[in-house]
């Protein structure tokens, strides 16, 4: 059984609603015991792979999205056998309502929800606001080590990329169709090739897939971390951006989690029926032999062969 | 271990209570020592700009390094700052803090540069968050080697 959805105000505008929650929505499911018997269970996922463990809110548990999300070897995410290991090890079921929520405006957070996105789970919902917000209302945090006390089984699901996932070679065969670039001005011009204080991602090449618009990621998001309503979302992507409503739009960043919190501003805020997060991003367009690229503010030309 | 028997004895004990662990009791040790380190000095805390960040770390670290005069010669100091809510770049700093903290310039500079991997940690952390260890080591390391300010 799905636990009931948040009917906060600022919510109800969103395209689809249920798949956010407020500190005050969590906090009162936690109070009332929801994370007692699996019906809900609360995923922090962070930057930092330590911030869990110097407090996390009561009850959660912790999914790591590289080692936990990523398969070691491939650069790809974990199997259905070892995301079904996964959930079952953190007490979630096929119909548990999972809430996820981490540092930074749930940037990693929601990287996690789309890769959950990825198996088919229906009940994945992000905290508006992430954990800054949880501590700046002075929540309650522990160090206690959650003990998952429901077994939970998981079914082994097949993957399916398609919907929300897009290859190097979708993105290459829907150039002409939007493309929204969520990185810094910088990364986009081609001035940097890597986000401020991340070199370790550097690419071969600066700039940024032709055509694609610029709308830096932390722009879809409030200072407190809450995503910006609705109003301003539209202002951001419909204005700026210029898209229009039933675009197939495909976001994409370095590595692909920055453009997890704009997807989920698209899909679910805005109510696009096709986004697509390219997660090879600009680590693997910038470095991949014959793919065009764009220099500069502007958007750039379509190469003439496509 | 071969590779500690080249690191100063404080740093190589590090490393050895590292390795000793399974890789998962290797970040709580890591949890732990980004709980000992020391908080600025006063005389730094007013003083920002005596600090350097160090962009390679993927959340804000800012060192400094000092000379200090003492009865057996001159000997390094390091400080280190970093916010709560980075935990593993606290971490990192804090091994650095009681690995090196102390030595002579010399040793220092003799600290092989890939001791970082020498911690286990590459597989529980991701390469791509240790290398933010390896760029405080390496800073500490050109800032010795530029020559010093002492200690006041």
């Amino acid at each position: 059984m799905p636990v009931a959805v948040d009917t906060n105000e600022k919510f109800a505008s969103y395209a689809h609603p249920e798949r956010l929650v407020s500190t005050e929505w969590l906090a009162a499911a936690l109070a009332r015991g929801a994370t007692k018997d699996g019906s809900l269970v609360v995923v922090e996922s962070d930057e930092d792979v330590l911030l869990y463990e110097t407090g996390h809110i009561p009850g959660s548990v912790k999914v790591d999205w590289h080692t936990d999300l990523n398969d070691d070897v491939a650069r790809d995410y974990i199997d259905g056998a070892a995301f079904a290991r996964l959930a079952a090890a953190k007490g979630i079921s096929r119909d548990t309502t999972v809430v996820v929520y981490g540092d930074k405006s749930n940037w990693w957070a929601a990287y996690a929800l789309w890769v959950f996105t990825l198996f088919g789970h229906q009940d994945v919902r992000l905290l508006d606001g992430g954990r800054d917000k949880w501590i700046a209302e002075g929540r309650e945090l522990t160090t206690d080590a959650t003990e998952i006390t429901t077994a939970a089984d998981y079914p082994v699901v097949e993957r399916n990329d398609a919907p929300i996932r897009a290859y190097k070679e979708d993105v290459l065969a829907h150039l002409g169709k939007p493309l929204i670039d969520v990185r810094s001005p910088e990364e986009y011009s081609g001035e940097r090739t890597h986000m401020a204080a991340y070199p370790q991602e550097g690419t071969l090449r600066g700039g940024h897939i032709p055509t694609a618009a610029s709308i830096p990621w932390g722009r879809a998001a409030d200072t407190d971390g809450t995503y910006r309503s609705r109003e301003e979302l539209e202002a951001l992507y419909l204005g700026e951006a210029g898209l229009n409503a039933g675009d197939d739009v495909v976001a994409y960043c370095r590595i692909g989690e920055r453009s997890s919190h704009t997807w989920f501003a698209l899909k679910y805020l805005l109510g696009f029926e096709t986004v697509r997060n390219y997660d090879g991003s600009w680590t693997e367009w910038g470095n991949s032999v014959r793919v065009p690229i764009a220099k500069g503010t502007e958007r750039g030309e379509l190469p003439s062969s496509n | 271990m071969t590779t500690s028997q080249a690191l100063p004895q404080a740093l190589a004990e590090i490393v050895n209570d590292f390795q000793e662990l399974e890789e998962r009791d290797r970040l709580t040790l890591l949890l732990e020592f980004s709980r000992s380190l020391p908080a600025l000095p006063e005389r730094l805390t007013n003083h920002p700009e005596l600090l350097e960040q160090v962009v390679e770390c993927q959340s804000p670290l800012f060192l400094t390094v000092e000379a200090e005069r003492t009865d057996h010669g001159d000997v390094v100091r390091l400080f280190f700052q970093a916010p709560p809510e980075a935990p593993t770049t606290r971490g990192f700093a804090s091994v650095l803090f009681e690995g090196l903290d102390g030595l002579t310039a010399e040793e220092i500079l003799a600290v092989p540069d890939d001791m970082p991997e020498q911690l286990g940690l590459t597989r529980a952390i991701s390469p791509l968050r240790m290398r933010g260890m390896s760029a405080m080591l390496g800073r500490v390391k050109r800032k010795i080697a530029g020559g010093l300010r002492p200690a006041p």
